[in-house]
């Protein structure tokens, strides 16, 4: 059974009034896990797990999926209003959504982001839908060096354009790659920059340093400011939403981008916060309003929400077809897969069609729920802003260090996330870009495994990574887009400008 | 000298509190620890056991799984020594509880935990891509020998089980492989039915969606004797139809890895009774025994005695291994 006649068969599975009522509850609750910073849709799956082993397993997905669309939703919302991503992949989201919130278009910033992660995860069913077949025979040729190529892509896609000093990124960056660096080397088995300190064995957790660096820092910041924050008028009105709906179209090119490297990164898998970047990268090249990203540009937050999307929803399909996860909180369904008493693989797809179309339908129509839902809660949003900062700053603050302990209930790390807010208004205050520190942080672990291994399989030579059309294209691809901007200004300088 | 001394002191008082105080009992929540990351085959253990144990109301106080993975499985170990005496921790874990501490110097020792009962043991097995030339493990290991060093054997992380199982095989076939470490036994899967490596040593449960479809197939299996037969995976293959490696003409007798649960040490008398008690009836339940059969482990229940000559033959066994390899710290 497969495309359509499979997924007529999958709504009949997932259209029942249970079904709809889960998605809801799912729905809902990914909106409260996904506001609050570091919960979380990982940790928020782990915890409704156990809910579920007494489920039929269409059910349990269809639970625990809904709950995940929620929390990519609900992630973007306070990255817009607050400045404080709800969720890691969400980080890019704040770029240009909480600048637009603070010139008081925090409307249609919040509309833009719903509606064009609406739009993404509809392309990433639709995706999974039609090349069910296709796209796992894709993923099977990524190996190391392919994967080093799409990392390094996602760099030099985001790198290359940061408006900051070049030097002044490269530090941030340094310091991202260090900080990844932490706790047990996969590829040696040996530790690495814990100076003994056991607290240090995991690592430094990547969500910690986004709480600490966006929320708290920014938190310095508004204090230092005078105590308020400023603009903010989120009051969504059927109107509004209706007219942000309507500029949609005009941003088709940043929406289809986005949904290819989303679909793509889902897929591979780089995972949503990589795809996030990139897009979020590849959208300031190709735009004609350069200048106005990082003050409030739409398509800044068109595309990662998007590609954040798309990607979450696509990394779907190769944790069903090849048990291989392509976002943490898939690596947790996977494990309630095989709780479920399924076996995750290619023969899934033949074995169980009731369990796989169910679950591409229930995609459908949970992200439609959640869309609708989203857009309904806003309001409430909304009103909370309405509250004086000396009591909203201080909430925002038991928050920040709540999420910071529920990530992993280490005490520690509530200490990390202190020692980040210090140094994200230090970053601030001086001028240096935050999110190349971001990018290294989430990606630099990934890139350095990946590197080591091509190294480990080619005896130390570099050329496996021009050894096959693939990963030479994406290598050659990531070089141009490193140094577009020196071919920009070779461009510039040859032809005559005509001003 | 001082760890065994350490041990056999643990199994002693453990004895003698079975006698004395029958009737530890929880009254508060309990935290499953697991010693893997979310997804991984520690974690699925454990939610098993957390689901039976519910399914049951063989411990009527609530309980809580948390992921602490980070280190290997370290972290998760770290709990013997931070809540030491704590019976309200409950530590899940592989060999890697006793082999951690070889490999990489950390804050815990193996007398800073309490065994309580091992339940399963996953097996390995020799996998190659379904349509490589080999027919059999001599096959390929023969080939391995004639060219050394070119053959890509993957697995899950460094200095873990992977690689040393990849170590015997080398030492015990004359055979030198390069090994890849991977972040798991999922993407060492894809890895192989993609082509990019030649073989890996994964357990059944991670590669049995790839053997059906006839991605892989499996040359021989590391155990003193074959599988249970159970349904056919393939059409014309079960897990009984594949060779023990020794009979395939390996010289590797077992390699398996045990599922372990553990206590901090300095709980109070009879808790890991409590606890040996509780696991023993999830044993013998019929959702353990589809669990065990549906993962193709062997189940086999450990405690005591026969647990304490199980970790001492395989942790003599590794920490050969590790010697050879000059894998151990100082």
């Amino acid at each position: 059974m497969d495309g359509f006649s499979g997924l007529l068969h999958g709504f009949s599975v997932a259209l029942t009034w249970y079904h709809v009522m889960l998605m809801v509850v799912g729905v809902l609750l990914g909106i409260l896990v996904g506001v609050l910073p570091g919960l979380g849709a990982p940790n928020g799956v782990s915890l409704l797990l156990p809910l579920t082993f007494t489920m039929d397993p269409v059910s349990a997905i269809i639970l625990l999926t809904s709950m995940y669309w929620g929390a990519l939703f609900g992630g973007s919302t306070t990255s817009i209003l607050f400045n404080i991503p709800g969720e890691p992949s969400s980080v890019a989201t704040t770029f240009d959504g909480y600048p637009m919130a603070q010139n008081g278009r925090a409307t249609e910033a919040l509309s833009f982001a719903f509606l064009s992660a609406g739009f993404g995860a509809i392309v990433g069913v639709l995706l999974i839908t039609a090349l069910s077949g296709w796209v796992t025979q894709f993923a099977l040729k990524f190996s190391s060096p392919e994967f080093f190529g799409v990392y390094f892509l996602a760099f030099a896609s985001f790198v290359g354009l940061s408006g900051a000093p070049p030097l002044k990124a490269a530090v941030s960056i340094a310091l991202g790659f260090s900080l990844a660096a932490v706790g047990m080397d996969s590829v040696s088995g040996s530790l690495r920059l814990t100076f003994g300190y056991d607290v240090l064995l995991a690592g430094i957790s990547f969500l910690v340093a986004v709480i600490g660096l966006f929320g708290i820092g920014e938190l310095i910041l508004t204090i230092e400011d005078g105590l308020k924050l400023d603009g903010i008028r989120a009051k969504i009105t059927p109107r509004d939403v209706l007219r942000t709906a309507a500029q949609m179209p005009k941003h088709w090119a940043t929406l289809l981008r986005s949904s290819i490297v989303g679909c793509w990164m889902g897929i591979t898998p780089g995972g949503p916060t990589a795809a996030s970047f990139m897009s979020y990268g590849l959208a300031k090249r190709f735009s004609a309003y350069r200048a106005n990203f990082g003050k409030g540009e739409p398509d800044g937050v068109i595309a990662p929400e998007t590609a954040d999307h798309s990607a979450g929803t696509s990394a779907m399909l190769p944790m069903m077809a090849l048990g291989l996860p392509g976002s943490a909180t898939a690596a947790v369904m996977l494990g309630g897969l095989m709780i479920w008493g399924l076996n995750p693989g290619p023969m899934l797809f033949v074995e169980r069609p009731d369990f796989v179309w169910g679950l591409i339908a229930s995609m459908y129509l949970g992200n439609v729920v959640a869309v609708v839902l989203v857009l309904a809660t806003v309001p409430l949003f909304a009103s909370i802003l309405r509250i004086p900062f000396a009591i909203i700053g201080p909430l925002i603050v038991v928050v920040c260090f709540i999420g910071a302990y529920t990530i992993a209930g280490r005490p520690f790390d509530l200490w990390l996330a202190l020692g980040f807010g210090i140094l994200g208004y230090v970053f601030k205050k001086l001028d240096y870009p935050i999110a190349p520190l971001i990018l290294a942080m989430v990606i630099g672990d990934k890139a350095e495994d990946a590197f080591r291994q091509s190294m480990i399989m080619s005896k130390g030579s570099l050329t496996i990574f021009w050894s096959n059309p693939l990963v030479t294209g994406l290598m050659l691809l990531g070089l141009v887009l490193l140094f577009w901007p020196l071919l920009g200004a070779l461009r510039q300088r040859l032809r005559p400008s005509p001003a | 000298m001082a760890r065994k001394f350490g041990m056999a002191l643990g199994f002693l008082a453990a004895g003698m509190a079975g006698a004395a105080a029958q009737g530890w009992q929880p009254t508060k929540p309990i935290e499953f620890v697991v010693t893997s990351s979310p997804g991984g085959g520690t974690d699925n253990f454990t939610r098993m056991i957390q689901s039976i144990i519910m399914k049951y109301k063989l411990i009527d106080q609530p309980i809580v799984v948390s992921n602490k993975g980070g280190g290997s499985g370290a972290e998760g170990y770290l709990v013997s020594k931070t809540a030491a005496g704590d019976p309200y921790k409950v530590i899940f874990g592989t060999n890697n509880a006793y082999l951690l501490p070889y490999v990489a110097k950390l804050g815990y020792k193996f007398s800073d935990l309490t065994p309580v009962a091992a339940l399963a043991l996953d097996e390995f097995l020799l996998w190659v891509k379904a349509d490589a030339p080999y027919k059999t493990a001599k096959d390929y290991v023969e080939a391995a020998k004639a060219k050394p060093e070119t053959y890509k054997m993957g697995g899950s992380q460094s200095k873990d089980t992977d690689q040393t199982l990849t170590s015997i095989l080398s030492t015990a076939a004359g055979a030198k492989f390069i090994y890849v470490p991977f972040q798991g036994g999922g993407a060492v899967g894809t890895q192989l039915a993609g082509g990019h490596i030649n073989s890996h040593t994964n357990n059944p449960n991670e590669s049995i969606g790839q053997w059906k479809a006839g991605q892989v197939r499996p040359l021989c299996v590391f155990s003193p004797a074959r599988l249970p037969a159970g349904p056919k995976v393939t059409e014309t293959q079960g897990w009984a139809d594949i060779p023990t490696c020794k009979e395939a003409g390996i010289p590797v007798e077992r390699f398996q890895m045990p599922r372990t649960v553990w206590l901090p040490a300095g709980t109070p008398a009879g808790a890991a009774q409590f606890y040996e008690g509780v696991l023993k009836k999830v044993s013998e339940t019929p959702e353990w025994q589809e669990y065990i059969t549906r993962t193709v482990q062997t189940g086999q229940f450990l405690s005591g005695d026969s647990l304490k000559a199980f970790v001492a033959n395989d942790d003599k066994l590794s920490r050969e291994v590790f010697e050879r390899e000059g894998w151990i710290v100082k």
